[in-house]
């Protein structure tokens, strides 16, 4: 199989990500649960990826590094836990149904009003839009870092500057991000980063996290057993424990402990030029191809996506005939982005999504074009 | 069960905050150990570093420095 959905989750993982996780297999006791060999390994393995990830995303405090088992839940653990009734968020036509339904449940049950920064044919936002939809009551703006379906990516830094120049709270989707394009709590005034931690930082699925940066309180979106404060009736109002309830993936954690050693082995710079100079190739060799229709921004920084169209063909049809007569793996449909496709006109039709990783090569590139032009004949 | 002597136990809201400490303390050569609290300090479930009573200078130096967030600090017999 040719692997060309790393978007969805970097199926290949770094020999050291398999590694640790097999022996936290068989070393590790439950974290927080006790002083002995077992447990403390895991509470040393745990607080161990919480200072890397501190370090990685420049959050500025190891506790304040919360885990979850994705994205999903640490974008609702953060959008839940921060607003209240009658707050006013913006969010962008860019973002996944991980941002946007945990807005809308807000919006139906809590009188959260939301405003959406929209996006052209491109999927290109107007960055004076976010200025332009604050109101006095607005609280927070809810931002992907990279479109998940075009893979533009977001100014992050200037958005999180219109952010704190407002006294708005950012939380950022790193979703498409996290591994590849430099993440910077400070530097880019994010309040709230949501990450995942299969996908470009090539750790083990049902990894991810929260990262808060200073003076940001949250509501407990769960409660339960911490392995603290057994006999308060509450769940305990400290970082990171106010935030994780019930028993950690110390397996899935140790492994992502160890993907985050290997990106800062390779480097991020050596990681993304790659993946980069992977997707332009395939851009490249697709985009003039009759037929193929192919969406997204690439004058602007970017991930290493390219999704497209051949002719009206159904975007399933497509990848059906990839998989099946080519081996190629890729993704149609709708991608769990109904802004975005609306934008971009192909809410019928889907897309399909060719994402590409550090695993990947110049020859499956070669062969996916030649695919799609076969296709496209 | 066994002898019981003087220690120094260090108390702290997270699991997170004990891991700081233990983790300093062995960067720094510094004594002791996690256990579980004694109960003559809570009835909780949570865990301590316990250390020997005269190092609970170089300790305090060290939480200072490192702004290390503890709950108690105390001096009894384990």
């Amino acid at each position: 199989m040719i692997y060309l959905d790393n978007a969805a989750t970097t199926l290949r993982k770094p020999q050291p990500v398999i590694d640790a996780v097999v022996s936290a297999m068989t070393t590790l006791g439950n974290s927080a649960r006790g002083t002995h060999d077992g447990s403390l390994s895991a509470s040393r393995i745990i607080y161990g990826a919480r200072e890397k990830l501190a370090a990685f995303f420049h959050c500025p405090r190891p506790d304040h590094v919360v885990f979850t088992c994705n994205s999903t839940e640490a974008l609702n653990i953060a959008i839940c836990g921060l607003l209240n009734p009658g707050d006013h968020v913006i969010s962008t036509d860019l973002e996944h149904n991980s941002v946007l339904r945990p807005l809308y449940r807000l919006e139906a049950e809590r009188s959260v009003s939301l405003s959406f920064v929209p996006a052209d044919r491109q999927g290109r936002i107007d960055y004076g839009d976010f200025e332009r939809l604050i109101r006095p009551e607005t609280r927070a703006i809810v931002c992907t870092h990279a479109s998940n379906l075009t893979g533009n990516a977001v100014d992050i830094g200037r958005v999180g500057a219109i952010a704190h120049a407002h006294g708005l709270k950012l939380i950022v989707d790193a979703s498409q991000t996290a591994g590849v394009l430099p993440i910077d709590m400070a530097a880019q005034h994010i309040d709230l980063l949501c990450f995942t931690g299969h996908k470009s930082l090539m750790g083990p699925q049902g990894t991810g996290g929260l990262c808060l940066g200073e003076n940001v309180a949250l509501r407990p979106w769960k409660v339960g057993g911490t392995g603290v404060q057994t006999y308060s009736r509450f769940q305990p109002e400290q970082l990171p424990t106010c935030l994780e309830a019930g028993t950690l993936n110390g397996h899935g954690i140790a492994g992502l402990s160890a993907a985050l050693d290997y990106l800062n082995g390779v480097g991020l710079d050596v990681i993304r030029e790659r993946e980069e100079r992977l997707m332009r190739r395939f851009y490249a060799g697709v985009t003039a191809i009759p037929g193929v229709t192919v969406f997204g921004d690439f004058e602007a920084p970017r991930t290493a996506v390219v999704t497209l169209n051949i002719r009206d063909y159904d975007s399933g049809e497509v990848a059906d005939a990839l998989s099946q007569d080519y081996g190629i793996a890729t993704r149609p449909g709708a991608h769990c982005a109904p802004r975005m496709h609306r934008a971009l006109g192909t809410e019928r039709q889907g897309a399909v999504r060719f994402s590409f990783g550090w695993f990947n090569t110049e020859d499956e590139v070669d062969t996916a074009i030649r695919a799609v032009k076969e296709l496209a004949e | 069960m066994r002898p019981k002597t003087q220690k120094l136990v260090i108390t702290f809201h997270t699991t997170a905050a004990a891991m700081a400490m233990e983790k300093l303390c062995h960067e720094q050569g510094l004594p002791g150990r996690l256990i579980p609290v004694p109960r003559e300090l809570t009835a909780d479930c949570r865990m301590a570093w316990c250390a020997p009573t005269d190092a609970a200078p170089q300790l305090r130096a060290l939480a200072d420095a490192q702004a290390l967030e503890y709950e108690g600090w105390q001096e009894l017999l384990v």
